[in-house]
């Protein structure tokens, strides 16, 4: 049993969900709040890592964050070493791998949100952030939740970003599904076995959370 | 004194209305469909015009010559719709008291609970919008619109929900303490007798446009031989 790869895939799933919710929940309320065209690009965007093979995606963070490009060469030059091959490269890397999987659903629930009270909270005035705090997070509070859980069960088993970013380095971007790769090459079925089991567990009780939680409110449709 | 030039287009329909509405109260009269809710949005500045402008009382809130645009929680305008869209998850004091985030605790209650009774909700202010009437919403949500003292009062058929008498009696009281804070109001309704009972000012507004402004009696003369003759067919 390999706890540093379990604890490396729980801190970097964790990591991963925190920042990305507090990026994700404006992401959402401007896409259903604005007006203005541009926001369909933006969308577009926010969505592409959905389809976009994740080492396409991982090629181009590993590009973009190495000494090829300015950005890559400004963080050099703050972090004194590359963001590629370190652990928060691959936080970097889940952000924007699991950014679709926590904006969907926001945008989802926020748009649920009666336009009507929204409006009613403008005439009073209230500006974009109070209407996020006071209506949309407490009236689309099931959809912040799967959008948390759906977010840490996407990085835990990322793969192909983690590979192409992060490489294979024990405690430090090591996490299961790497080992689970890693122990399948060296024919180590056994340990192969144990990995997965641990990947699949944690699937199922945190998608269990989600139901569990959408049914103790009476039933899927209230 | 309200004065507008408003073009708007949705969809299909084409709003094209300019007017000025002197009187403290204002009837807006004129069939579904005739751009009545659409007239109110835009004059609170909840969606804005394809072009014109809204001045009330000297202040430009929309000029799309200009760019001006002001957002509708800085217009001191309420608008009350025949939904009464109350934030379900908070408390009908709650709700009263979403629009006076800037005053303190005490000023804050005092002057819910003075909202509350004038519009007789009293009684039922730390219940939750779900467990109220449709008249009771209606009144809560009138409530929580006169709170934030507005210059300005639209009304998009408010007390659809009430029965006649009880409506009647909101009305006045409503009226007098619009009155005694001068409060200029516009109401709209497709309900000629409204229009008639609160002897106001009278618009009709027919396809888009602002056809005749004036005294209910002249601008209504049409709809009320109407309604007459339906009653003497009867």
């Amino acid at each position: 049993m390999d706890w540093q790869a379990l604890t490396l895939t729980l801190r970097l799933a964790s990591i991963t969900t925190v920042i990305l919710l507090m990026l994700s929940v404006p992401l959402a309320a401007l896409l259903v709040l604005g007006r203005s065209r541009w926001l369909a690009f933006l969308e577009a965007i926010a969505t592409l890592p959905l389809v976009l093979p994740p080492t396409v995606l991982g090629f181009f963070l590993l590009v973009l964050l190495g000494p090829r490009t300015a950005i890559g060469r400004a963080i050099i030059v703050l972090l004194g070493h590359p963001l590629a091959f370190s652990f928060s490269g691959l936080v970097v890397g889940s952000i924007v791998y699991s950014l679709p999987f926590a904006v969907q659903p926001l945008v989802a629930g926020f748009g649920a949100v009666d336009m009507a009270l929204v409006d009613a909270a403008r005439l009073l005035g209230a500006g974009p952030a109070r209407v996020v705090f006071t209506l949309f997070i407490p009236l689309a509070k099931r959809s912040l939740l799967a959008a948390g859980i759906l977010t840490f069960l996407h990085t835990v088993g990322e793969f192909g970003v983690v590979l192409m970013l992060g490489g294979d380095i024990p405690g430090s971007t090591r996490t299961l599904s790497i080992l689970l790769y890693n122990q399948v090459e060296n024919f180590d079925y056994a340990a192969a076995a144990r990995t997965a089991a641990i990947l699949l567990t944690l699937s199922i009780a945190a998608l269990a959370a989600i139901y569990i939680g959408s049914r103790s409110r009476g039933g899927r449709r209230a | 004194m309200l004065e507008f030039a408003l073009d708007a287009r949705r969809g299909h329909f084409c709003l094209q209305a300019k007017g000025r509405f002197s009187s403290e109260w204002t009837v807006v009269f004129g069939p579904s469909g005739s751009g009545k809710s659409t007239l109110l949005r835009l004059l609170a500045g909840l969606d804005p015009p394809s072009q014109g402008k809204v001045v009330f009382d000297g202040e430009t809130w929309t000029d799309t010559a200009q760019d001006i645009y002001r957002k509708p929680g800085r217009r001191g305008v309420a608008l009350v719709a025949q939904q009464p869209a109350l934030f379900p998850h908070m408390s009908v004091a709650a709700n009263v008291g979403y629009g006076l985030a800037g005053l303190d605790r005490k000023e804050r209650t005092a002057r819910v609970s003075e909202m509350l009774t004038l519009v007789e909700a009293a009684s039922f202010a730390h219940r939750g919008p779900r467990e109220l009437s449709g008249g009771e919403a209606q009144r809560v949500a009138l409530a929580r619109a006169l709170a934030i003292s507005p210059r300005l009062l639209l009304l998009d058929e408010p007390f659809s929900a009430l029965d006649g008498a009880a409506s009647d009696a909101l009305l006045s009281r409503l009226q007098s303490w619009l009155g005694e804070r001068r409060v200029q109001t516009v109401l709209v309704t497709h309900d000629a007798t409204d229009a008639y009972a609160s002897g106001a000012e009278v618009a009709q507004l027919h396809e888009g446009k602002i056809a005749a402004v004036g005294p209910a009696a002249s601008v209504l003369s049409i709809e009320r031989r109407r309604i007459l003759d339906r009653l003497g067919d009867s």
